[in-house]
């Protein structure tokens, strides 16, 4: 589902951010992505949206290159992913209804279909009834199940989140990480990055620890 | 245990699959929703104008102002070419004959040329049929009356053959004529028409350019409003790049909004040339009574209206699109 084959990222500023790394995901597998801030997580998260690309070796998404990616094609692989950002991006100035169904939106479904997945997702993370709510009203906590929301409303193949229950409390972070699971079970693959060591001790995934850019 | 719970996995994910790439539901479905989503990027592009009312007004009034001052020139012109149109244009020649000269020898020496081989026909104005003439067309028929004496010389008016076609024989013919001693003056009828529409030509012309280079500056302005516009959006763009969206798919609000700047302010213009005749119609019409004429201003028709709402809108869009195609490629996600 998801192949690093040797990939190195080397930054004109700063050097090699990742060396080497090479994993391999299957379909429906979740890994957690550990590691010191600055081990490069982030970085490797934004190869695999292709917000970057890497220096050296090759990424694979569904035996498709992630390296050679036409521009042209980026879209249509960037359907393929659900990505949950830190920050979140969520857009202000559209309710939460219009974040979620964004996605939908671009992949081109008829409003109906929209509304009844974009309900359907705000259900599952726990904000059903605040559709018609602006993120900034929204808590951050509340603020990050939206993007989470949005990064599964399109029932990708794949889901990555970048630190998804750095603000949310334990009870919470419990239940995002439940949810992650439910969507393994129907296949989905979820590459978490986290440094949430007792969450990620709690539960019984693969670990994927970067140590200065490198594997271990 | 394993296997059954496995299986009927894997056609769910299939299934996911296949619906990123593209939406879910038949042909008709996604020909609704893109029309949806047309529909729903021309009116929030609308909205977006109508929320910031301050600067969607200077830059439409701004845009209004010069194509109202372009369709004004082009509107000059047509009028004045109206006047030109009117003239009768040949290549006759008259000779106006010295006052000495009687009727009778005007009509013998008409004679004369009639015989020349490059003649097509001769015709002899005498005095009373010249005044006669001059007091019905020229608007100076009241003054003519006055006078107690006929000024106006007998004409005699020759049509040459071919004349069109060959200017060299025209001269050789206008000089023939000239040197006749009963002429006083010989004039080509087609000289002075020719000086004026030439002149209209030019004014023609100018417009035409002055019109383009209000055209290119509507280009500018309206592409640095949607670059502004696209500046301001910029988390936007990033955000529905990241989720999957294609350039097509961003651009779309953003053309429509060059579309509605252009076409409202196709219709201000419209509306500003509109007015600007409603004043000048009655000092135009007392000009024309004055002279005893019938100039009657001619304002845009219906297809020069649409054409007008149309160039404008098309500048709009035209404008958008070249901002976005050269944006959204240096637009990247960080």
């Amino acid at each position: 589902m998801l192949k690093f084959d040797n990939v190195t990222k080397r930054y004109p500023e700063t050097g090699d951010v990742l060396q080497n790394v090479s994993f391999h995901l299957r379909q429906g597998e979740i890994a957690f992505l550990t590691g010191h801030s600055g081990a490069g997580k982030t970085t490797l998260l934004k190869l695999i949206a292709v917000m970057e690309r890497c220096t050296r070796g090759e990424i694979f998404l569904d035996e498709q290159c992630l390296s050679h990616v036409k521009e042209r094609q980026l879209p249509f692989l960037r359907r393929k992913m659900g990505v949950i950002y830190q920050d979140y991006k969520l857009l202000a100035d559209r309710t939460v209804f219009d974040n979620v169904a964004l996605p939908l939106a671009i992949a081109g479904f008829g409003h109906l279909e929209i509304r009844r997945r974009v309900r359907a997702a705000l259900d599952k993370v726990g904000l059903s009834g605040k559709e018609r709510k602006f993120p900034q009203a929204l808590s951050g906590g509340e603020q990050q199940r939206v993007g989470i929301a949005r990064a599964v409303v399109n029932k990708p193949p794949l889901i990555i989140a970048d630190e998804p229950t750095g603000n949310l409390d334990p009870e919470l972070s419990t239940e995002i990480m439940i949810l992650f699971e439910q969507f393994q079970q129907v296949g989905v693959t979820v590459l978490i990055a986290s440094h949430d060591i007792s969450l990620i001790s709690q539960m019984n995934h693969r670990l994927l620890k970067l140590d200065h850019g490198q594997l271990v | 245990m394993k296997k059954p719970v496995k299986k009927p996995n894997k056609p769910a994910v299939k299934h996911d699959t296949r619906q990123t790439r593209t939406a879910g539901g038949n042909f008709i479905d996604k020909l609704k929703a893109y029309r949806d989503h047309h529909a729903h990027a021309l009116f929030s592009s609308l909205g977006r104008l109508v929320a910031t009312p301050f600067t969607s007004i200077m830059t439409i009034t701004v845009l209004a102002l010069s194509i109202a001052l372009a369709s004004g020139f082009y509107i000059m012109v047509i009028n004045v070419q109206q006047l030109t149109e009117n003239l009768e244009t040949s290549n006759q020649i008259s000779l106006f004959l010295k006052d000495s000269v009687s009727n009778e020898d005007a009509v013998r020496l008409a004679g004369d040329i009639r015989k020349n081989s490059s003649v097509q026909s001769v015709k002899v104005i005498s005095k009373e049929q010249a005044l006669e003439e001059f007091k019905t067309y020229s608007g100076f028929g009241a003054a003519i009356t006055v006078l107690e004496k006929n000024p106006l010389p007998i004409v005699i008016q020759v049509l040459p053959k071919n004349a069109l076609k060959d200017k060299k024989e025209l001269e050789t013919l206008f000089k023939t004529f000239e040197q006749f001693n009963e002429v006083d003056y010989a004039q080509v009828d087609m000289q002075w028409v020719e000086r004026l529409q030439s002149m209209v030509e030019v004014a023609r012309c100018a417009t035409a350019l002055f019109s383009f280079m209000i055209g290119l500056g509507v280009l500018f302005i309206i592409g640095n409003t949607i670059r502004l516009e696209l500046q301001n959006r910029k988390d936007e763009v990033i955000i529905a790049k990241l989720v999957g969206a294609t350039n097509a798919f961003i651009s779309r609000p953003f053309l429509y909004t060059g579309f509605w700047i252009g076409f409202i302010s196709g219709i201000s213009a419209w509306f500003i040339v509109a007015i600007l005749m409603l004043i000048l119609r009655q000092p135009v019409e007392k000009l024309s009574g004055l002279y005893e004429g019938d100039l009657h201003l001619i304002f845009l028709g219906f297809t020069e209206t649409l054409a007008l709402l149309l160039i404008a809108s098309l500048l709009g869009v035209l404008s958008s699109w070249a901002v976005l195609v050269f944006q959204l490629r240096h637009t990247r996600p960080e």
